[in-house]
């Protein structure tokens, strides 16, 4: 056994509104320079849909992820090392920036500056990349907003599998939900893998994943590796780039920029004790259905005094463990069971959790046949398809899923009761086999959400990383090469990139 | 003073030593004072159109070229002869193996100028440096194949040993090589120059990937599993008997 500590974070997409307040915010702080405007770290889907980039999900055609070779090896889905090796002039498995969208500004200037005339000006988009018009904005990085968009493509979303999804193309029978997507800081980082250039790792003390910019070649083999799409190639510094984590936040004991922003509390951070011993053999289960389960088997318990004793060997700071024991993030995954990681058979071991959404009850309400089950709704029969969400959360298996709803369900039954008509039913409880006790905890966590359940955020031990000798009269956080700016503009080694100028329509 | 100026001198017996020592000084400050501009620059997120077949093309051909150059210039002569290799055999060789190679890395190459030049998003983010290295080696791939219809005249070996003794003098601090490749060709003369102006070049462009693609197999095969996780700790965790530890920095 070899603990480790790994901060992290669970979305609860029932509460989810799709503001995009999280993207918003993350662009502005991370992603608003040149060669990255197409990125977001941060981004909301309206699934059903095909997603950022398009079809994201179909791994027959981006290769990412992890596949159990049919001798049982775990192994990139791009190939071996030798393969992944043989891609590197050109890497058939990379998305091209039309994939994700050709990132577009408006002429604004136009519109104050243009003559007199007799139309009203308009501002109209030009191309961030080349500067020319672009007569129709064919994409973005939200096309399918509130499913956007002709039925017939959005519907080729992987997580219909195995569901006849003709009917949702319905009116009456419609569906959607938000998920909010970032980089998913994995046990087993498939980017990591496949970087030749070594330049991808997982941080010891906190589970972070992050690209060194210095040691970064350009090689690009994370950007397909990745089975999330969550590796962005930056064409402007020829460096990949991801979601950090808001590391620099993280260690002083802040949320994430997309966690403290965002206005429907849905997100949660916390610490979770692993061993790392036993990653390998959890990703190569060789059932794709038995990965959730295996996945829970890597945790471990914060409270166990075997466990406790151990973590202190390998060198976890006593708030540390203190904070696993506090996490939000160990209850809804572990003790609920109500959060899931997205997609375990891509077998990374995602750290990014999500809370399936409960949906509206279908239409049979209205014909005064709900299918209920001793009071409370058949979770079967809600609006969004539970397969749906096990293809999405639990590599389709449904049983863990419905488990969740049913005791989401449970908690608004057994609160709705308990507010307003005064009555504390333990039945409801006991029947999705919880306690009332938990189910108010579960409510105070998940449905009130305050800011200090949700953040529990052990700050990082300086003391222990660095010598605060060294770095007295340091520059703080800059892009890289120490006190530069990192710009190579007008440098002798990278040469003079001429700025691209965005020119306004005179008329 | 310059009564005796002779450019051949300048070229094959002053510029050799300037082009490499520009080479190396500059690779090693490179990587050490800016390694954030260490980069390939892989234009392939921008349009996958002409890069694959180009870059595979380009690259696979040069590479052969490249190495068939190492190898064929910088053997000794005595390790030819110790071996009975015949000097026309060897040269037969380097035709045979070196002009396909050459021509595909043409064809590569003329894919990638052209996409280079020609594709807006491409033009558009493309540095001075980038076009001029592009264009200095499509030129010096079409004159190293010109090079050829010379080559074919003169199946000897003769020829070729002369630029084996010039390059093997250069690298063994023999000052007086220059003389060997005075009466060459001209074809054969504005090769060498152009390829001794890219390797001067080197350091200050994109071409600095090169060091890092010859590294990138060892460093990814020779890493022990494929995850990288790094601590930061000052004191190291104590080793842990049994299984071995998670590959750290």
């Amino acid at each position: 056994m070899r603990i480790r500590a790994q901060v992290g974070m669970v979305l609860n997409l029932d509460k989810c509104i799709g503001c995009h307040t999280c993207s918003v915010t993350c662009k502005n702080v991370w992603t608003s320079r040149d060669g990255v405007e197409y990125a977001w770290f941060n981004n909301v889907e309206t699934k059903p849909g095909t997603g950022y980039p398009t079809d994201w999900e179909n791994q027959a055609r981006w290769k990412g992820g992890w596949e159990r070779t049919k001798s049982g090896k775990l192994q990139p889905k791009q190939g071996s090392k030798w393969r992944i090796l043989s891609n590197i002039f050109a890497n058939p498995a990379m998305p091209e920036i039309d994939d994700y969208y050709e990132p577009f500004d408006f002429d604004y200037d136009h519109l104050k500056s243009a003559p007199e005339m007799e139309a009203f000006p308009t501002a109209r988009p030009r191309s961030k990349i080349t500067g020319e018009r672009i007569e129709k904005i064919e994409k973005g990085p939200n096309w399918e907003e509130i499913l956007g968009g002709e039925f017939a493509k959005r519907s080729q979303d992987y997580n219909f599998e195995g569901i006849q999804k003709e009917i949702y193309g319905e009116y009456e029978n419609t569906f959607m939900m938000y998920l909010p997507r970032l980089c998913e800081h994995c046990l087993n980082p498939a980017c990591a893998s496949s970087c030749p250039s070594g330049a991808i790792y997982k941080r010891e003390e906190d589970g972070i994943v992050l690209i060194d910019q210095e040691k970064c070649r350009g090689w690009r083999m994370c950007v397909s590796g990745c089975p999330y799409k969550k590796v962005y190639y930056n064409w402007s510094t020829g460096k990949s780039e991801k979601c950090t984590l808001c590391y620099p936040r993280i260690e002083s004991g802040n949320p994430t920029v997309c966690s403290e922003t965002c206005v429907g509390r849905i997100r949660y951070l916390g610490v979770m004790l692993y061993d790392a011993d036993k990653i390998e053999d959890a990703a190569n289960m060789e059932n794709a259905h038995d990965l959730y389960d295996a996945q829970l088997g890597v945790f471990l318990d914060p409270k166990d005094p075997v466990v406790i004793e151990t973590a202190r060997a390998d060198g976890i700071p006593e708030d540390w463990i203190k904070a696993a024991q506090e996490s939000p993030i160990w209850k809804m995954a572990m003790e609920w069971k109500v959060a899931f990681p997205l997609h375990p058979e891509y077998r990374t071991l995602p750290m990014v959790w999500y809370i399936p959404p409960l949906s509206p009850i279908q239409n049979a309400a209205e014909a005064d046949a709900i299918g209920t089950d001793a009071g409370m709704p058949d979770v079967k029969t809600l609006r969004i398809p539970v397969r749906y969400l096990a293809n999405m959360l639990t590599a389709g298996d449904e049983t863990p899923v419905v488990t969740a709803l049913e005791r989401m369900l449970a908690m608004r039954s057994y609160m709705r009761s308990k507010t307003v008509e005064g009555v504390i039913d333990e039945a409801i409880a006991a029947r999705v086999g919880l306690s009332g006790r938990v189910i108010e905890d579960m409510y105070k966590i998940m449905a009130l959400a305050d800011y200090e359940d949700r953040f529990v955020i052990p700050t990082t031990h300086r003391e222990q990383v660095e010598e605060a000798y060294d770095l007295r009269g340091g520059c703080g956080f800059t892009d890289t090469n120490g006190c530069s700016t990192g710009a190579s503009g007008k440098s002798l080694f990278g040469g003079a990139k001429k700025p691209l100028k965005m020119p306004s329509e005179v008329m | 003073m310059f009564t005796d100026f002779d450019l051949d001198f300048i070229i094959f017996g002053i510029f050799p030593y300037v082009a490499l020592t520009v080479f190396l000084l500059g690779s090693i400050a490179r990587y050490e004072r800016d390694p954030f501009t260490w980069k390939s620059s892989s234009s392939q997120l921008l349009r996958r159109k002409q890069l694959v077949w180009g870059s595979i093309l380009f690259h696979v051909g040069i590479l052969t070229v490249f190495f068939g150059h190492l190898v064929g210039l910088f053997t000794p002569v005595w390790v030819l002869d110790a071996l009975g290799i015949p000097y026309a055999l060897k040269q037969w060789m380097a035709v045979i193996i070196g002009g396909p190679a050459g021509i595909a890395a043409l064809i590569g190459g003329t894919m990638l100028l052209h996409r280079r030049l020609v594709d807006p998003r491409i033009r558009q983010t493309s540095s001075y440096p980038d076009i001029i290295v592009m264009v200095l080696i499509w030129l010096q791939l079409a004159i190293g194949l010109l090079t050829i219809t010379q080559t074919l005249q003169h199946m000897d070996g003769a020829e070729m040993v002369r630029f084996m003794t010039w390059s093997q003098s250069v690298v063994t601090w023999n000052l007086n090589a220059w003389a060997m490749v005075v009466d060459v060709h001209w074809l054969y003369k504005l090769h060498i120059f152009l390829g001794l102006l890219i390797t001067m070049l080197f350091p200050f462009t994109r071409l600095v990937h090169i060091w890092s693609g010859f590294a990138a197999p060892f460093r990814y095969l020779m890493r022990p599993g494929y995850q990288i996780v790094r601590s930061r700790r000052k004191t190291a965790l104590p080793k842990r008997v049994g299984r071995p530890a998670t590959p750290a920095e």
